[in-house]
């Protein structure tokens, strides 16, 4: 058995950018994108713009809250697709035979799905500016809320990339991608079961925790290598995961 | 040599798919790859394409090991997998135009290769039409256009014509051969019409393992030297396995004599004669002599349909 190497040479970014163009109208192309963003702007109208001024602090760590909990239920439906219908149709094979690398086509894929999501994502300025315009806001935590979910998004994205390689079957990836998303944030929420050795190891392999940091305005070095990490890690599974067939 | 495949073998788990096969395409020609579903034909070209990698044996396109140099090989590659799976949410024009740019065509070139495409492949009318909207005989002219977008020295196209109605069978089978005076040309069927009306030499591949492989000519010479003689004959003999068929095969050059049937005083018999050699005369003369009345006499020589048959049912030659 031979085994490849999915970073076998140096991937080029002019195809890379090919790949990401048309992942990136074929989601405008779709009622997808407009049905997640719909969804995404109603959610947060109501947990969190329907009591924007009832808090009455000038802050907007409740929008980060809750932006990063719809996303990750709703990134698992932008990303189910990406390669699962690419198995399915058996387009993949058409990509495959092209003198192009496994990786270009998941790293094009990933940040079409990135980029859509920063798009969904910055309509929300709106709550910014409607609230630095009431009060003094400290634009520290709001410069790490908007990083956070960014690289937090990036997560879910990437983790939702590899649950649709695993699959040809959009709704198990789906269902996956949720799956990896909801451990990955939920991993130190029950931590009262736990001994207290593994408290910060988990606390560690949680994405909510580090999101929080972020969010505080303190750009730390560990949480950035923590996203970094998981997204690259994830990324790299899923071209394994595409050179399943070279197996 | 185009492709010179060499002692190839894939297993998929404990399940032998192409068994040490072997076989050169030269340049300029069109090879069908011809045999039941399931002998091996796909995994074949989807391990020349590079999609797959060989289990062991190697493969060899335009000088470039698959193994090896397999970006070297993909570039000169046009390939139409199975079912020509396309993005059904393009349209014509913007799918070309992703197919080109992947294949490394820069700026420059592309809006000529895209204008030639679209005439070679009459696309012309479908060009801003979504691919999903299009008949399968225009998909499948679409998946053509795809596969020579970059001018490639080797077309591998799979199953090109199924699941098309007669009609787009013809206009497609024009379009390959017409595609075919530049390139070299693999296309698998399982259809032997398919092969008689494109091809210039055929592979008959069956149970992963090459069966036949030559010119249709030589393929129809080589299993079948001898041709047949239906006879009906109206005879009262009490037993024509005594009266007739011993003085059928005294008949000089008659190979055998298969009795085929009877109904009342008609027998039929089947003659397999030396191929080449005439003996309707000599039947003639011998019905004449033994007073039989000759009601049917016909001679047929085996078709590729036959070879084909032959070739790849279990009780093969």
């Amino acid at each position: 058995m031979k085994i490849y190497f999915p970073l076998r040479f140096p991937i080029s970014f002019h195809i890379v950018g090919i790949i990401f163009r048309k992942e990136l109208r074929s989601y405008f192309n779709s009622i997808i994108a407009y049905v997640v963003m719909i969804v995404f702007y109603a959610l947060m109208g109501w947990f969190y713009a329907g009591n924007i001024f009832l808090n009455n602090t000038a802050t907007l760590r409740d929008m980060f809250e809750y932006a990063g909990i719809i996303f990750l239920f709703i990134i698992p439906a932008t990303t189910m697709r990406l390669l699962a219908e690419e198995s399915k149709t058996g387009t993949i094979e058409l990509l495959a035979t092209k003198p192009l690398h496994d990786a270009e086509i998941v790293l094009g894929k990933f940040f079409a799905s990135w980029a859509f999501i920063a798009l969904t994502i910055l309509p929300t300025l709106v709550y910014y500016l409607t609230i630095a315009n009431v009060g003094g806001l400290d634009n520290g935590p709001v410069i790490g809320g908007y990083l956070g979910l960014l690289l937090m998004t990036g997560v879910y994205i990437a983790v939702g990339l590899l649950a649709s390689s695993l699959t040809e079957n959009q709704i198990i990836a789906f269902m996956l991608g949720l799956f990896f998303c909801v451990v990955l944030f939920f991993i130190d929420k029950m931590l009262f079961a736990v001994p207290d050795f593994a408290v910060s190891v988990l606390q560690f392999l949680s994405v909510d925790y580090h999101f929080s940091n972020i969010a505080r305005g303190v750009i730390d070095s560990r949480d950035i290598v923590y996203f970094v990490s998981i997204l690259g890690f994830s990324l790299y599974l899923s071209v394994v995961s595409l050179q399943r067939r070279t197996w | 040599m185009a492709i010179a495949v060499r002692n190839l073998t894939k297993f998929y788990g404990s399940e032998k798919a192409v068994d040490e096969v072997s076989f050169d395409v030269k340049t300029g020609e069109i090879l069908g790859f011809l045999g039941p579903n399931g002998a091996g034909k796909t995994t074949t070209m989807k391990m020349i394409t590079c999609y797959m990698p060989p289990t062991s044996g190697s493969i060899d396109v335009e000088g470039f090991d698959v193994s090896e140099h397999s970006f070297e090989v993909r570039k000169k590659i046009g390939y139409l997998p199975e079912l020509n799976p396309l993005y059904l949410d393009m349209n014509v024009i913007e799918y070309l135009e992703y197919s080109a740019l992947l294949h490394g065509i820069r700026n420059g070139l592309l809006q000529g290769r895209l204008r030639e495409m679209i005439d070679v492949c009459g696309l012309g009318d479908a060009r801003h039409k979504d691919i999903g909207e299009l008949s399968k005989g225009f998909r499948q002219r679409v998946g053509l256009a795809q596969a020579m977008i970059h001018d490639p020295e080797v077309l591998i196209l799979d199953e090109p014509t199924n699941g098309l109605d007669p009609n787009q069978i013809v206009e497609i089978r024009n379009l390959i051969r017409q595609l075919g005076r530049a390139k070299t040309v693999v296309l698998s069927t399982h259809i032997l019409s398919e092969v008689q009306a494109t091809c210039d030499r055929v592979v008959i591949i069956h149970h992963g393992k090459i069966a036949a492989d030559g010119t249709l000519d030589q393929l129809q010479e080589k299993f079948h030297g001898s041709e047949t003689i239906c006879l009906e004959i109206k005879a009262s003999v009490a037993n024509p396995m005594i009266d007739i068929y011993p003085k059928l095969h005294a008949i000089s050059s008659v190979e055998s004599v298969a009795y085929t049937g009877q109904n009342g005083d008609l027998h039929r018999f089947s003659v397999q004669t030396q191929k080449g050699i005439d003996i309707r005369e000599e039947i003639f003369r011998q019905a004449i002599h033994e007073k039989w009345v000759l009601l049917e006499m016909t001679r047929t020589t085996t078709s590729l349909e036959e070879v084909f048959h032959s070739l790849t049912t279990p009780e093969a030659p």
